[in-house]
């Protein structure tokens, strides 16, 4: 009776959960599908067949005539910057907060935390009116700073962290030895940081690639804009607007090599995106 | 301090310096300047002119801004509840299922690792009728009663928002839920049964005091990640029909343009109920922990 009982539950539990999972996974696939398909077959069957000949043109109107390979591009460029940048960048100063000596340092790294706490939902308002006014608007140095000040208070408080757990063991014989502190951290703390880096570059990669509202603030001008306004830009087109199955194309462009990166690697991401939501 | 000391710390100093500078310029200054630009009217920073609270009064008497608000709660109201319980059901079930739990994390992430934006753009697609594929799905299985045009129909849009906000977030609350969940020893669950606990007294009793902590934790996020939203109702339905989804920060960015200095305003209003919020759901988990 107990083992009966526990079988039952057993197959509910994993209805359930199958159900659920179904919901996150169908939609993409009817994505791809539909992506593949004329107009017309798609507004005759709901893009629920598969396609009669796959129609890899699709992908190229929305890549050339809908902008959508610059955006690509453009997203690939601001992502790559900006997470070397914010792992340069955070790593210096967390290895500054965590291990070297100056007037004010606690002070400097509270404040890092207090912008990590303190929610700001129009963080938009005053950096759109000051890139204006410095005239750093609809400028991609203007974008790539914004993004990288985004990234700086967690990715500072990830390394400081990790450098606080390393054994000074290492970074003496160094001194010893007469190395610089710059030297220091570039040949000994740095490479030792590896997890803490991992961490980093997933969760800001991510969180670049997906940014959405400060690119639509900042960009006015379709050319310079990353992928996820150009998809937006794109959806009120006049192709996004009536030719379904391009935007299809369009959106699959964009989810696609994300899916594959993410099963790929899929153990990290979850770790690194987790250890930064937990913290924020 | 002598001089020696003193380059000593300027050398140390420079190793946070480039991180300080983009923070001041791009976080410090923007945060002060809000302040500054909520008192005036505007567009820019050499045409301001200096109202006083003047954008403060106008918000007070703003129905607009304030149903833009209470939608935006609305929608939090959906993520506290429908999606939290579904991320807690889901995580307890996972639990349950070890073996397999790792597939369905998997599955369950790709949801929030995909923009806003894709995801709004794509259920938008699904929902939209002529051809619309989920009515169609709803007639197949013999749910005719239910079609309805759910992003166009104002009475539904809001609802249907919050639903596909709901859906495309759960499984940030449930991998915070599973972690929490699995940091509770299995041995308090045995003697829990020992002394003759059932299933239901066993949650009540050993799970939900010990996850207390993290569920405070979710609830915070949910609230934070919900009225801040922005790309998903933008990609799904811009606001519309006739600003039944305009959310608090889509009211805000709409009014950027051409009146800064009342966006600013909003912008502290609606940052103000969010540190009131926070600090009150803190404030309420060390109660909770106390007892």
């Amino acid at each position: 009776m107990y083992r009966f009982k526990k079988i039952a539950s057993l197959i509910l539990i994993h209805t359930f959960l199958i159900s659920v999972a179904l919901t996150c996974i169908a939609p993409f696939v009817w994505m791809i599908n539909s992506s593949l398909k004329t107009n017309q077959e798609f507004f005759e069957d709901y893009g629920l067949k598969a396609p009669q000949s796959p129609q890899w043109q699709n992908y190229k109107v929305a890549l050339t005539k809908g902008k959508l390979g610059t955006n690509f591009i453009n997203s690939i460029v601001y992502t790559f910057v900006g997470v070397f940048s914010i792992v340069i960048i955070s790593s210096l100063a967390g290895y500054g907060f965590s291990r070297l000596h100056f007037k004010g340092r606690d002070g400097f790294f509270y404040l890092f935390l207090a912008a990590m706490m303190i929610p700001v939902p129009a963080a938009f308002v005053p950096l759109y009116v000051l890139l204006k006014g410095v005239g750093l608007l609809n400028t991609r140095t203007g974008y790539i700073l914004a993004m990288i000040n985004v990234g700086l208070s967690l990715s500072i408080y990830l390394y400081k962290t990790f450098f606080d757990q390393l054994p000074k063991d290492l970074e003496d014989a160094a001194r010893i030895d007469g190395c610089s502190r710059l030297r220091i951290w570039w040949h000994v703390i740095f490479p030792l940081a590896k997890p803490a880096t991992g961490v980093v570059v997933i969760f800001n990669a991510l969180n670049i690639w997906n940014e959405f509202v400060l690119a639509l603030v900042i960009f006015s001008n379709r050319s310079l804009m990353p992928l996820q306004v150009g998809l937006y830009e794109f959806s009120s087109s006049s192709i996004g607007l009536t030719s379904y199955t391009v935007l299809m194309a369009g959106l699959t462009v964009a989810a696609l090599p994300i899916i594959a990166i993410y099963l790929a690697m899929q153990k990290h991401i979850i770790k690194g995106i987790t250890a930064g939501a937990m913290v924020g | 301090m002598n001089a020696r000391s003193l380059t000593e710390d300027l050398k140390s100093f420079s190793f946070v310096l480039p991180a300080l500078a983009i923070f001041a310029f791009f976080y410090i200054v923007p945060f002060f300047y809000t302040f500054w630009l909520a008192l005036h009217q505007g567009t820019g920073v050499s045409q301001l002119t200096f109202v006083g609270l003047d954008n403060f009064k106008n918000i007070i008497g703003d129905g607009a801004w304030w149903s833009s608000v209470g939608r935006s709660f609305y929608i939090s109201l959906w993520a506290l509840t429908f999606q939290n319980l579904l991320a807690l059901f889901l995580a307890l079930a996972v639990d349950r299922a070890v073996r397999t739990g790792n597939i369905y994390r998997v599955i369950f992430f790709l949801l929030p690792i995909l923009s806003e934006v894709i995801i709004g753009l794509l259920i938008r697609r699904i929902l939209l009728p002529s051809p619309g594929v989920f009515n169609h799905f709803l007639e197949q299985i013999g749910l005719s009663a239910f079609v309805r045009d759910w992003l166009n129909d104002s009475r539904y849009a809001l609802t249907t928002l919050a639903v596909t906000h709901c859906w495309r977030g759960f499984a940030w609350g449930f991998i915070i839920l599973l972690a929490g969940l699995q940091t509770i020893p299995q041995q308090l669950y045995e003697a829990a049964r020992i002394d003759g606990a059932n299933a239901w007294q066993r949650f009540t009793k050993v799970t939900v005091p010990l996850l207390i902590p993290v569920i405070c934790m979710v609830i915070i996020l949910t609230i934070l990640g919900t009225v801040q939203l922005i790309g998903l109702p933008m990609a799904l339905t811009r606001g519309g029909p006739a600003n039944a989804t305009t959310l608090a920060v889509m009211k805000i960015l709409n009014e950027l343009r051409n009146y800064a200095g009342y966006a600013s305003a909003q912008g502290i209003v609606l940052g103000l109920i969010l540190v009131a919020i926070s600090f009150s759901m803190m404030k309420i988990s060390k109660r909770l922990n106390k007892v």
